[in-house]
């Protein structure tokens, strides 16, 4: 155990400092900077909080909110063009380490310094009320993402013909389908013309021709240098789509690398862990 | 190929989030980009007007009807059932104050549900999420404008001498009738003022309703005992004693106080009355802001 941390230190140590040279301005070459980062967020267990139930609580004397800390002291820079892939366990900080590369849920330590437009394609859908029109929600989202409606309307009949919608455009989002829903959801993260996308396990979009033509066309971002990074879990596509790769485990960056090598890593890494408690079970 | 607009977006670009110093994101690139997103806002608003509109019969002649009915149900309840005392100008007076109470508290309930109905957009998006009580403001003051349409055709009819039966009846006359003068001009900043206390209110709501979901079930109730604390249904002087000590501390009391004495008596209230007022809703904008600002970070985790 102790030797593979420090693998991961020398690992890490190389890649910041070692193999590129100084970046001085974060908007020359690097897209994404993250430096020691942490975030900490408070939730609760309850479903449904409720007024009711925190007086209740506040009777007992419980407390129902939990601190998580879900990404602790990460760094590290994401060059223009490359597209890292994110790995690791349930609950590793993979999709909070998204959300504050994002904005959304700003660090509690560290700076995130992120060049150009960011879109986002995170596990839950893009923002959508389903009440109103997939027409609305394109308009909704786009504009709470600070584009221009001008921006919007510009990009809007690509959207609509890259996500096979049809007339259903203009019916509530509550009538569509889960696989239309995901092919909007795609849709519109692609064609913000996004400087960094960052995609949370959303590559299941759609049927398999669907899949095809996303790939397509996440390719094609890639070429026009946009950075992309990539929550999955799978392995497979992570290998194949990506240039560079880390491992988070429990909020800790594990390994950075070659996605490769990082991807082996990580697989001998839960067997050996399964195994154990295999072993444990007997 | 890129067009100018978009040069200037990649231009300023750069963005940095660190953690927030006091717990409170910086002010004025929070404004900054509040501004920058504005017509979030006011897409937001005009959708779910759209959306509240469409699945009714009468659809956006609600928006006119709800308030008549109203207006008769409280004539019916104050100026039929209380005996027949109040007249025409006591009416205009009630009027005037239920719709500016309505916006309130139409403010209140949709700031309430703004944040929490924001769902996905909440999670997956980064933007000032002050924008989603605001923006549930706006729908409320569209929802309010259509009810002056009654306001003005009871003022017409009174000035041309309609209701001097029901003013006989009622016994003595007013202290002053219901007249136009250009004092009524200043109903407009006194407008400002309520919207600027009802921001403050959304946002409040907004952010008690993340964490306490049943909020919405109380606020009826709520409403309903403020507005019945207020003098919106009864006038200060004949009230009860224990009811005007009350009044020193309703947030809304100096507001519809300037509010009635400008469109209603026409007579414009003494420069105090005008401080109270300003004060209680430049306090309840920044305490309604500051806390959603303070928490807004949980939002994305709490929603």
């Amino acid at each position: 155990m102790s030797s593979l941390s420090e693998f991961d230190a020398s690992a890490a140590d190389t890649d910041a400092g070692g193999l590129t040279k100084p970046v001085k301005d974060v908007t020359d070459e690097v897209a994404v900077r993250v430096e020691n980062v942490s975030v900490t967020y408070r939730t609760t267990f309850e479903r449904v909080p409720t007024l009711k139930q925190a007086m209740v609580r506040f009777g007992r004397g419980q407390k129902a909110v939990r601190e998580v800390h879900a990404v602790r002291n990460v760094s590290f820079d994401v060059p223009k063009g490359s597209v890292l892939g994110i790995i690791g366990h349930n609950g590793a900080g993979k999709s909070t380490l998204m959300r504050t590369i994002a904005g959304i849920l700003p660090p509690n330590e560290g700076r995130i310094s992120v060049s150009g437009r960011v879109s986002t394609l995170l596990a839950l859908g893009v923002g959508f009320n389903t009440q109103l029109t997939g027409r609305e929600n394109v308009m909704l989202g786009g504009l709470a993402s600070g584009l221009s409606r001008a921006e919007i309307m510009e990009r809007y009949q690509e959207i609509t013909d890259f996500a096979e919608l049809g007339d259903f455009i203009d019916a509530p989002v509550r009538t569509y389908s889960s696989g239309m829903f995901s092919r909007l959801a795609f849709s519109v993260a692609v064609h913000m013309r996004p400087d960094i996308l960052l995609i949370d396990e959303a590559l299941s979009a759609g049927d398999a021709q669907f899949k095809n033509k996303a790939n397509a066309k996440m390719q094609e971002l890639v070429d026009n240098a946009s950075t992309m990074l990539l929550v999955s879990h799978a392995l497979g596509t992570i290998k194949t789509i990506c240039n560079d790769c880390i491992w988070l485990d429990h909020g800790v960056l594990k390994m950075r690398g070659n996605p490769a090598e990082v991807v082996a890593a990580y697989t001998d890494f839960v067997k050996v862990k399964q195994s154990a408690e295999v072993l444990e079970d007997l | 190929m890129s067009t100018p607009s978009e040069s200037r977006t990649r231009a300023r670009a750069m963005q940095t989030f660190e953690p927030h110093r006091a717990g409170i994101p910086p002010l004025v690139p929070y404004v900054r980009e509040m501004w920058g997103r504005r017509h979030f806002a006011a897409e937001l608003s005009r959708a779910t007007m759209r959306a509240a509109h469409s699945r009714t019969f009468f659809g956006q002649f609600w928006l006119v009807l709800n308030p008549t009915l109203s207006a008769l149900v409280y004539y019916l309840l104050v100026v039929i059932i209380a005996g027949g005392s109040k007249g025409p100008e006591f009416f205009a007076h009630l009027l005037v104050g239920l719709f500016a109470f309505n916006f309130i508290s139409a403010s209140m309930s949709m700031g309430a549900a703004s944040v929490v109905g924001g769902g996905r957009l909440v999670m997956n998006t980064a933007f000032p999420r002050l924008l989603l009580p605001l923006s549930a403001v706006r729908t409320a003051f569209l929802r309010f404008l259509p009810s002056l349409v009654i306001v003005v055709a009871f003022f017409l009819l009174r000035v041309n001498g309609a209701f001097d039966g029901w003013q006989a009846a009622a016994g003595k006359g007013p202290a002053t009738p219901l007249h136009f003068s250009p004092v009524q001009l200043l109903a407009v900043p006194v407008f400002g003022l309520i919207m600027l206390f009802a921001c403050g209110l959304a946002a409040f709501m907004a952010t008690l309703q993340v964490y306490f979901r049943d909020m919405t079930s109380f606020l009826p109730f709520f409403t309903r005992i403020w507005l019945y604390l207020s003098p919106v249904l009864w006038e200060v002087e004949g009230a009860h004693e224990k009811v005007k000590q009350l009044l020193a501390f309703n947030p809304i009391f100096r507001l519809f106080e300037v509010w009635g004495d400008v469109i209603v008596r026409g007579t414009v209230p003494d420069s105090g009355v005008w401080l109270a007022a300003a004060a209680w809703s430049l306090g309840s904008l920044l305490v309604g802001s500051l806390f959603l600002m303070s928490r807004e970070r949980e939002f994305a985790v709490r929603v």
